[in-house]
């Protein structure tokens, strides 16, 4: 049975970002990585132009 | 019969300190109805009796309280100008740096610190005006929490009921001020750790524009988003101490070059002439009834006659979820490697979860954020002000994992920000205004344009005065 490509995603990440992820914790990696990258989707699905700028230093 | 034992107090105190304002407290100090030690040790005694039931205060500083507040009295003997906030008790988050103790920022992890050499900057100008820090607050580990529970701490727990959550992250300051331990409080806010407290705990609540108060030797968590502010039990506590903690810093980066804009002297122009909307679409949907009546209150009281749409408010949550996460992730990566086992687990597992997310998504919300902030200033050239509410429910249970959200049950840690994530994402001046429901209160957003925190106070002056929004008084047993 093939394997859920965000448990490999986690795995291969864990390893090479040395993030000492604990079998026990997986779980609770896996729903919130599942959440956060839901998030994403829906910020990248949005049509913006080349020339969007983005704000890392941010000011109001 | 015994003669009746002196007062160990060196004075009587003159004021109700237990519900007095920093500016009433102050005032008595100053015409000298009252002495600053007497205040102190007044709010020093409470801190010893509510603090057991409420668990806001982390650490106490008696000695040094009780040396400023004598430093005031000397100042006052000599017929010395005394600061606007003379003998006011205030305390602080443990994120901020107070000279002689580690900067825990709710973590196990920070304990080992060392301790810190200066006051975070916002503590030494609240003293500069004659304020008394008497101690540091509980808080979400490295403020990534809106529930107020801590699993080394334990939970702050909520003045007006103890078995139900403060909010975070800044669960501490809101239980302090609203459990009458200190008229006067600091907090952080990244994405509605003031507001979320303010509303569950009945408090006025100021996150400033980003920007504005420094956050220099404060401990950080998303270096884009993160802003100080005061809490309060009167919207003239915050105007007077906003006031006082502005004005450009060169230790924070982010902090303007600005000069300061007072807004103490605006807040008794009342409402005329201010165009206030109330957000619509997103910001009540999901809103429980309690939200809803709260917001339909402060709507009429303030005249707020149309409706906004703040556009794409869902993605603009999205996006913040994901800087926060990310830039969390990149703060901590070290101790996530080396001191995994000594996290909160709640906020370990999201921070691992960060930190594999591909720098390309981040840059996507980085772009979006700019777009967003660009459309949501549109909304401010037909109004002044937007009101939301400023969270989903009034304080759910301590322990409580889910809630029901227009019918999808979700889980109650991050969702409580539902409605502050889109407006600290582009870094909006909001003040939140508690609403005295019963059994709880509950709190509505007044949210500006940026460098606009005048109109958001005094519209919170007016809905104060004529008795909409008022900070709860609570019934607390042993104190």
């Amino acid at each position: 049975m093939a394997t859920d490509p965000l448990d490999d995603f986690i795995d291969a990440a864990a390893r090479a970002f040395r993030l000492p992820i604990e079998p026990d914790w997986k779980p609770a990696v896996k729903a919130n990585l599942d959440v956060t990258l839901k998030h994403a989707a829906l910020v990248a699905e949005f049509e913006l132009p080349d020339d969007a700028e983005p704000a890392p230093i941010y000011t109001a | 019969m015994p003669s009746p034992r002196p007062s160990t107090r060196p004075d009587s105190v003159a004021v109700d300190t237990s519900w007095a304002t920093a500016g009433e407290i102050a005032a008595a100090v100053a015409s000298g109805k009252t002495s600053a030690l007497a205040v102190v040790e007044d709010a020093l005694a409470r801190i010893g009796e509510r603090n057991p039931l409420l668990n806001a205060f982390t650490a106490i500083t008696a000695e040094r309280a009780r040396a400023r507040a004598r430093a005031i009295d000397a100042a006052a003997a000599k017929k010395q100008t005394l600061g606007a906030l003379a003998g006011v008790p205030f305390a602080v988050k443990n994120l901020f740096d107070i000279s002689g103790l580690a900067t825990v920022a709710g973590s196990k992890i920070n304990r080992g610190l060392p301790p810190a050499k200066r006051d975070s900057v916002l503590i030494e100008r609240l003293e500069a005006a004659g304020a008394v820090l008497v101690g540091a607050l509980n808080m979400g580990e490295y403020a990534y929490d809106f529930t107020g529970e801590n699993v080394h701490d334990g939970p702050s727990r909520n003045p007006h009921d103890a078995t139900r959550m403060t909010g975070g992250s800044s669960g501490g300051s809101g239980g302090a001020v609203a459990g009458g331990m200190v008229p006067l409080a600091l907090g952080s806010d990244t994405n509605g750790s003031i507001r979320v407290p303010s509303s569950l705990c009945g408090t006025f609540g100021l996150k400033p524009t980003y920007g504005r108060l420094s956050r220099a030797r404060s401990f950080p968590f998303v270096a884009s988003l993160d802003h100080l502010g005061p809490f309060a039990r009167s919207a003239r506590d915050l105007a007077l101490s906003y006031d006082l903690m502005q004005g450009a810093d060169p230790d924070d980066a982010a902090c303007a070059d600005r000069p300061a804009e007072p807004t103490l002297s605006q807040l008794d122009r009342g409402l005329d002439g201010l165009r206030i909307a109330v957000a619509g679409g997103y910001f009540q949907k999901g809103a429980m009834p309690e939200a809803l009546a709260a917001l339909d209150l402060v709507a009429k009281a303030a005249g707020a006659r149309t409706e906004a749409e703040i556009p794409e408010a869902r993605r603009a949550r999205a996006a913040a979820y994901v800087i926060t996460t990310t830039e969390g992730a990149a703060l901590h990566l070290d101790r996530l490697r080396n001191r995994a086992h000594d996290f909160d687990p709640a906020v370990r597992d999201r921070l691992l979860a960060g930190a594999m997310i591909p720098a390309t998504l981040v840059t996507k919300a980085q772009m979006f954020r700019r777009w967003y902030r660009d459309r949501v200033l549109d909304l401010f050239r037909s109004c002044d002000a937007i009101l939301a509410p400023a969270t989903p429910c009034t304080a759910p249970k301590i322990g409580q994992q889910t809630f029901m959200l227009d019918g999808v049950e979700m889980p109650v840690r991050p969702n409580m920000g539902l409605y502050t994530q889109p407006i600290s994402f582009i870094g909006l001046p909001v003040v939140a205004v508690p609403v005295p429901l019963k059994p709880m209160p509950i709190a509505i957003q007044i949210i500006t344009a940026p460098w606009r925190e005048d109109i958001a106070l005094r519209i919170a002056h007016a809905l104060e005065k004529q008795g909409v929004c008022a900070a709860p008084r609570p019934q607390i047993a042993g104190g």
